[in-house]
This record gives C-alpha cells, structure tokens and sequence, in this order.
C-alpha cells in the first residue's frame, strides 16, 4: 500500500488538473462572466439602481461607517464619504465611468500597437525604424506626465480620457507584438505562405495576427489594471473625468486622506470593486487564450 | 513543346554582398541547368554549397543581402528575371512551388488543415470558399490520406508527422504547378517514411507530369529519384548530367570521391573512403578550382585558373582541367 499511496495521490492530482483544463476549455468561465455581467448591469442602470445621487451629499452626515458597524445606518449601506454621499452610489455610477474608460482605453491602445507592431516586426527595414524609434522616444516619456500634457491639450471628458490612454499605452503592445511577429516571421509556416504565392498583407492577416491574438489578449488583461490606476491618477490630478462624477480610481484617491482616519470604507470598495473588474477581465483573458488556441482547446 | 525546356537556368550566379560591400560570398555561381518538364533533377552537395541559395533564386525570394548578379533564368520560355515582384509572386505556388526543408513546421497550427490546403487555390485562382475546400478534400485523397473529410477539420497537431509531410507536399501541388522544388523534404522524417513519401512523390509526378528539383545530400535518394543530377561544390555545379553516367563514371574527381563514400552492401569491411579537409570557407574560396586543396588528382593547373565546363559526353558535363584534354574537350 505504502508503494501504491504516492502514486494514487499523483492521479489525484492529474485528476484535479484535469478537471481544472477541462473548466477552462469546455464550460464557459461563469465567475468572471456573472461579475462582469453585474458590473456591466450596475453601470448601465446605474439611475435605477443606485439609492442616492452619487453627486450631492449631505455634509451633516460626513463618514458614516457601513451599515453593520455601530454608527452606521441601513440608508447608507457603505458609508458616506467626507462630504456625505453615498458611497454605494458612487460605486455604482463609478462602475460606469471605470468600464468604459478601462475597456475602450486598453481597446484602442492594443488596436494601434498590435497594428503597428505587425507592421514594424513584418516589413522591417525603415518601417520597423520608423515605428519603433517613435516607441522608444514615447517611452522615454514619463506616461503620467504625457497624459497631463494631452489632456491640457484636449480637456477633461471621459472620450478624450480614452484617446490619452490609449495614446499612452499602444507603445506596450507595440513593443511586444513586434517581439512576437520577429520570431513568427521565421517560422516555416510562414515562410511556406511566402512560397505559396501569399502577399505580404495576406500573411500579415492570415497568419501573423492570429498567431499574436494571444499574446495581445494577455497583454490586454494586464493593462486593463493600469489603465484604471493611472485613469484614477488623473482624476485626482484634476486633469482626469472631472470631478463630481465618481470614478473608482477618483474615489479610490479621494478617500486615501481618510484612511490614517479610520475611515477605511472609502477606500477598500473602490478598491474591491477595481481589483474584481481586473481579475474577472483577467480570466475572460485567460479562458479565450485558451480557446482561441486550438492546440488547447483539444485537451 | 517537349524539345523547349520548361526551365533553363544560364550561368546563373547569386552573390551575398556583407553590409558594406566589402566581401562578396558566391553563393551560386555561374550555374547552368536545364530541366524539362515531367524531369526531376537531383542537386547534391554538402552543406553550405548553394542549394538552397540556387533554389530561392528560382523563385526570386532570396534574403536581402543576396542578388541576382549575372546569368539568366526561363521557365516556360518566360524570363524570370524581368518579372514585377507581383507577377513573381502570382508564379509561386501556382506554376512553380516549393516543399520546404522542415515541412513538419510548415504548417499554422491556428487553422485547419483544410483552411491551409485550400488557401493557395484561393490566393491564386481566387475560387470560393466551398469549392475550394472541395479542391483541398480532392487534394488530400491524391496525397493518400485517410478519412479525409475529417482530417479536413483538424488542426495540424493531431497528425502524425508523415501526415504533415503529405499535406505540406498536398499544398505544393494544389495549383497544378509545371516545376516542383523540394529542399530537403526527407531529412526530418524516419526512414520507412522517407520511402513512402518519395514513392508517392513520384506517383504525383508521374501523374501530373510534374518536374521535380529535389536538393538533397543522400545520393541513395537521387540515385532512386531522379533522371539526372548536378553536383554542387562551393557554389558551382562541378559536374552534371544523367544519374547512371554520373553513378557509374564520375569524371570529377569530387563527385568520383562522394560515390566512393556510399556504404554498399556485399563488400568487405573495408573503411569507407572519406574526403580529406574541409569544405572551403566560401569567403576566401582558394584560387583557381575550388577543390584542389582536397583533390587527390590536382594539377598545377588547377591552383591557378578555374576549370571551364568541359563536355565529358553529350549531357555529361564536368569542371575539371583533368577532364579537359579528354575526348571532346572544349575548343
């Protein structure tokens, strides 16, 4: 039995990683998709849903506690911030704001440098030069900096927040997608769609960019991260989604003046809120790498 | 028709030109071959000698930094060399394809094994979708795979790789090309394999009235494939011409020395013969013949001036000084 035990418990374990492959390729993912579905529900209904105006508090009823702690009360379930809104209201109209801008944001930026990353790693020669000197001078940037500099230019609205991250963020993609497409363009199928008869354009369609999809989508997940933290960043700095209107990453800034305090409500929900948008994006990521590869998705 | 060449390569020579222009690698060099169509010539050499280089300057896909310096290129009486990179490109895969040295990577393991087969016929004959994919099923039974409806649908990884290997060489033939290069398209495979593809290699041939380059250094492989064979050596063609002429009476010493170093059954256990040195470092060729530091017939001669291309008999030729005070030597 001693001699049997090890082994039995080393099937258990393939089992169990079985059981775990074939939840990522076979069912969809229900946790990230339900937690994105509510998220995505919050921020369209936000008008319906929400008890208070995210806007307008109530100065005489400043820091409430949640609910369950002595102090607070059942009418704000999340307390009150320092100037007495909701803060559950603002969670909730905040889910708009954050959504829109993190996904659109990460969208365009992978858009451009995913293109001009096939391009740059795919012809090469003066193209590649031309796109991956302008990276490397964009980097050279400091990105906070940048996107103060381009919002001074173009003003404060959440649209324009998008175009700033995402002309902030596109030189990321770049960098790697030409990484990947340099390695790809050597590999033999390419080079077999080359003898075919294959256009560049062709190849550059057909089998380079499904063959950085992956790559791209990782990538994207990551960044979905960042771009709240520096869209918060920039609201704080003022140069952001204007004021009023709540953000996570503006409420999340806001509320670290009350976290020495006490006051940690303001700053854990937001917090909570950004890290499960990011981790339910995360294994949406995860699972459509995996389905969008088909060596994979046979296992 | 017949008597017209389907390709004619004349002096042919590419050039490696190192970033200033300071070094020149002959890569090929002054190579001259004709092919007629339903032929497969056999190109050995050893490595590095310009197989390679001499077949994707038939398809004009060289590397940057090679070119095309001098010589002229026909196919179907067409100069190759005047042709628009777009007309080129419209010629691969259609009238002339290539298998690949490693043909078990040859294929996009994100797309069906159908979607790759069809996509030549696409590209080039511009056909829907369904006719294509019917084109591709067709394609795949002429290359004697089973259950094709199926195989269709799947994904590179799930074939075994002789399978890969068909399907790569399925691909090839799929526009009904005149001229069929295949660099080294056993190499990878084992060597009961190997037998079954050549043989249905040369069933496709034989059927379609393919011409066949096959660049290859297994001379049992030639011996077995071909109808006639060039021998490369640093960059030149040191002596071609019919496979038995070339098996049974070499005239370069270099070819005499690569035949003598085939193991064969039913001798004695004597060492087989070896050539002595090394290949030449292509950027410092030695002066006059390319070989003379290793031939063991050299002439002083030979250290001198490069050897002409002497008919040793119709359609055998040799670059040899040995050979040329021989019958029929060049005026």
């Amino acid at each position: 039995m001693s001699v049997n035990a090890p082994a039995s418990s080393r099937t258990a374990g393939v089992t169990l990683a079985w059981r775990w492959a074939s939840y990522h390729s076979e069912g969809l993912p229900v946790i990230p998709i339900l937690i994105l579905l509510i998220l995505g529900f919050l921020a369209i209904f936000a008008e319906f849903v929400a008890p208070h105006n995210p806007e307008v508090g109530t100065l005489s009823l400043r820091f409430r506690p949640p609910a369950w702690i002595a102090g607070g009360s059942s009418e704000y379930l999340l307390g009150t911030d320092h100037i007495g809104r909701d803060v559950l209201s603002r969670l909730i109209f905040g889910a708009r704001v954050s959504m829109l801008v993190g996904f659109l944001a990460v969208l365009f930026a992978g858009f451009v440098g995913t293109v001009l990353g096939i391009l740059a790693g795919y012809i090469g020669s003066w193209v590649d030069q031309v796109i991956m000197r302008l990276t490397d001078a964009w980097l050279a940037l400091p990105a906070l900096m940048f996107a103060i500099f381009l919002a001074a230019i173009v003003g404060p609205s959440e649209f324009n927040i998008v175009i700033i991250l995402g002309l902030v963020y596109w030189t990321r993609y770049a960098r790697v997608i030409r990484g990947e497409v340099l390695s790809l363009k050597e590999r033999d199928f390419v080079r077999l769609a080359i003898v075919a008869g294959c256009s560049k354009w062709t190849i550059m369609r057909r089998h380079i960019l499904p063959n950085v999809l992956n790559t791209a989508i990782v990538l994207a997940t990551l960044m979905l991260g960042v771009v709240i933290v520096t869209e918060a960043a920039l609201s704080f700095l003022g140069v952001g989604v204007p004021p009023p209107k709540p953000a996570w990453g503006l409420m999340l800034a806001d509320g670290k003046k009350g976290l020495m305090a006490g006051y940690w409500w303001l700053t854990v929900f937001p917090g909570v809120c950004i890290v499960l948008m990011v981790l339910a994006a995360n294994l949406l990521g995860d699972w459509l790498r995996v389905k969008l590869d088909p060596q994979l998705r046979q296992l | 028709m017949s008597d017209r060449p389907l390709l004619e390569l004349d002096k042919l020579s590419t050039h490696y030109v190192t970033g200033r222009g300071t070094r020149t690698v002959k890569a090929v060099d002054e190579v001259s071959i004709t092919l007629r169509a339903g032929e497969t010539l056999g190109i050995v050499g050893e490595s590095g000698s310009g197989k390679t280089t001499l077949a994707l300057s038939i398809l004009r896909l060289l590397p940057t930094a090679a070119h095309i310096v001098s010589g002229s290129m026909h196919f179907e009486g067409e100069d190759l060399l005047a042709k628009s990179p777009g007309e080129m490109r419209r010629m691969r895969g259609k009238r002339i394809a290539m298998i690949l040295q490693d043909p078990m990577a040859s294929l996009n393991p994100l797309f069906t094994v159908g979607d790759q087969v069809a996509e030549p016929v696409r590209i080039h004959e511009h056909t829907s979708r369904r006719s294509a994919r019917e084109r591709a099923g067709s394609l795949l039974r002429s290359v004697k795979i089973p259950a094709v409806t199926q195989r269709l649908r799947e994904y590179p990884h799930q074939m075994s790789g002789g399978m890969r290997q068909r399907i790569v060489g399925a691909i090839a033939i799929s526009c009904e090309p005149g001229l069929l290069i295949a660099d080294e398209p056993t190499t990878s495979l084992d060597v009961t394999i190997q037998a079954q593809y050549l043989k249905l290699l040369r069933e496709i041939q034989r059927e379609r009235g393919l011409a066949l380059i096959f660049i290859t250094h297994n001379l049992g492989i030639v011996a077995h494939m071909c109808d006639s064979v060039a021998v490369m050596y640093a960059g030149r063609v040191v002596e071609s011409g019919p496979v038995r002429r070339i098996f049974n009476a070499p005239a370069h010493p270099y070819t005499r020395a690569l035949v003598e170093s085939i193991p064969r059954l039913g001798e004695g256990p004597e060492r087989l013969t070896a050539i002595d040195g090394h290949p030449p470092d292509l950027i410092s060729l030695p002066a006059g013949c390319a070989f003379h530091p290793r031939c063991p017939q050299v002439i002083d001669r030979c250290r001198i001036e490069a050897p002409d291309t002497v008919e040793v008999e119709p359609d055998h030729r040799a670059r040899c000084w040995v050979m040329a005070p021989g019958p029929r030597s060049r005026a």
